[in-house]
């Protein structure tokens, strides 16, 4: 599958991935991080639950300590 | 005062910020809307003031002890006594963050922790999808000022350089932490000023 992942093409062998794995293949190490699919928030608890299929529209932002 | 900066006055003192936080981007960016004339003000934190906190935030020594949100709150109604400011102190959570912050035009994100400002993303995009919501992350340290950028995802902007976390050898300084909660201040005066223009005579 074809998705934009933080505004960039990336393509995946594989049909379908929950957002959890995407975070997992792509190695976001931050520990803090908000996950947006298609425009709506994917919280923590329901990463491993929902899908990304292609032409799909996933951002990943992380987030660091300080303020 | 010139006809230009009350007809903004004007528009602004409709207008309501929530500021989730009243450390040093919480504190400078409060300060700075209220400056410009917001109407009302939101600000929760359940810290009081400790003298490690005046390095970056707007406090004075003689303050130390009480409620951050309550200093604020003093500190806001001596520059301008006409703005209101709604001070909880609370430690936040999504059911405190759904309720107190309800009525805002736009809201603030001015935490410290990374945990607390995921938590308050998370919680403020699936409640309020659509309402502007301003964070910050990546302010610690000096210099690096070009570092400093911000990412719009819809109705949500990132401000800060991404990068540069605080930890014991990397603490947040007053500038830098003053230019992004300024930054903040900025983008949510873009939001609340839209539609707004200047009816000269």
């Amino acid at each position: 599958m074809k998705i934009t992942l933080n505004h960039r093409e990336e393509t995946f062998d594989a049909e379908t991935l929950t957002v959890a794995e995407i975070i997992r293949l792509k190695k976001f190490t931050f520990r803090m991080l908000v996950t947006k699919l298609n425009g709506q928030v994917i919280k923590v608890d329901e990463r491993d639950k929902v899908y990304v299929k292609d032409g799909d529209n996933l951002e990943v932002i992380h987030l660091i300590s300080g303020g | 005062m010139t006809q230009a900066l009350v007809q903004i006055r004007e528009f602004l003192s409709k207008k309501t910020v929530g500021i989730a936080g009243a450390g040093g981007l919480g504190s400078n960016c409060a300060v700075a809307l209220a400056r410009t004339g917001v109407g009302r003000l939101i600000i929760a934190d359940f810290d009081a003031l400790e003298p490690s906190n005046l390095n970056r935030q707007y406090y004075f020594r003689q303050q130390l002890g009480i409620p951050k949100v309550l200093a604020l709150k003093e500190n806001i109604r001596r520059i301008d006594p006409f703005i209101q400011v709604d001070a909880f102190t609370v430690k936040l959570n999504p059911d405190t963050i759904t309720q107190l912050y309800k009525d805002c035009d736009v809201l603030i994100e001015a935490f410290d922790k990374a945990e607390m400002k995921q938590m308050l993303i998370e919680t403020a995009l699936s409640h309020w999808p659509d309402r502007p919501l301003i964070a910050a992350s990546g302010l610690a340290g000096w210099g690096k000022t070009e570092d400093i950028t911000i990412k719009r995802f819809g109705n949500f902007v990132l401000a800060g350089d991404d990068i540069s976390e605080t930890h014991e050898w990397n603490p947040p300084l007053g500038p830098r932490v003053s230019i992004l909660a300024g930054m903040q201040a900025n983008l949510a005066l873009e939001f609340l000023l839209n539609g707004f223009q200047f009816k000269k005579s």
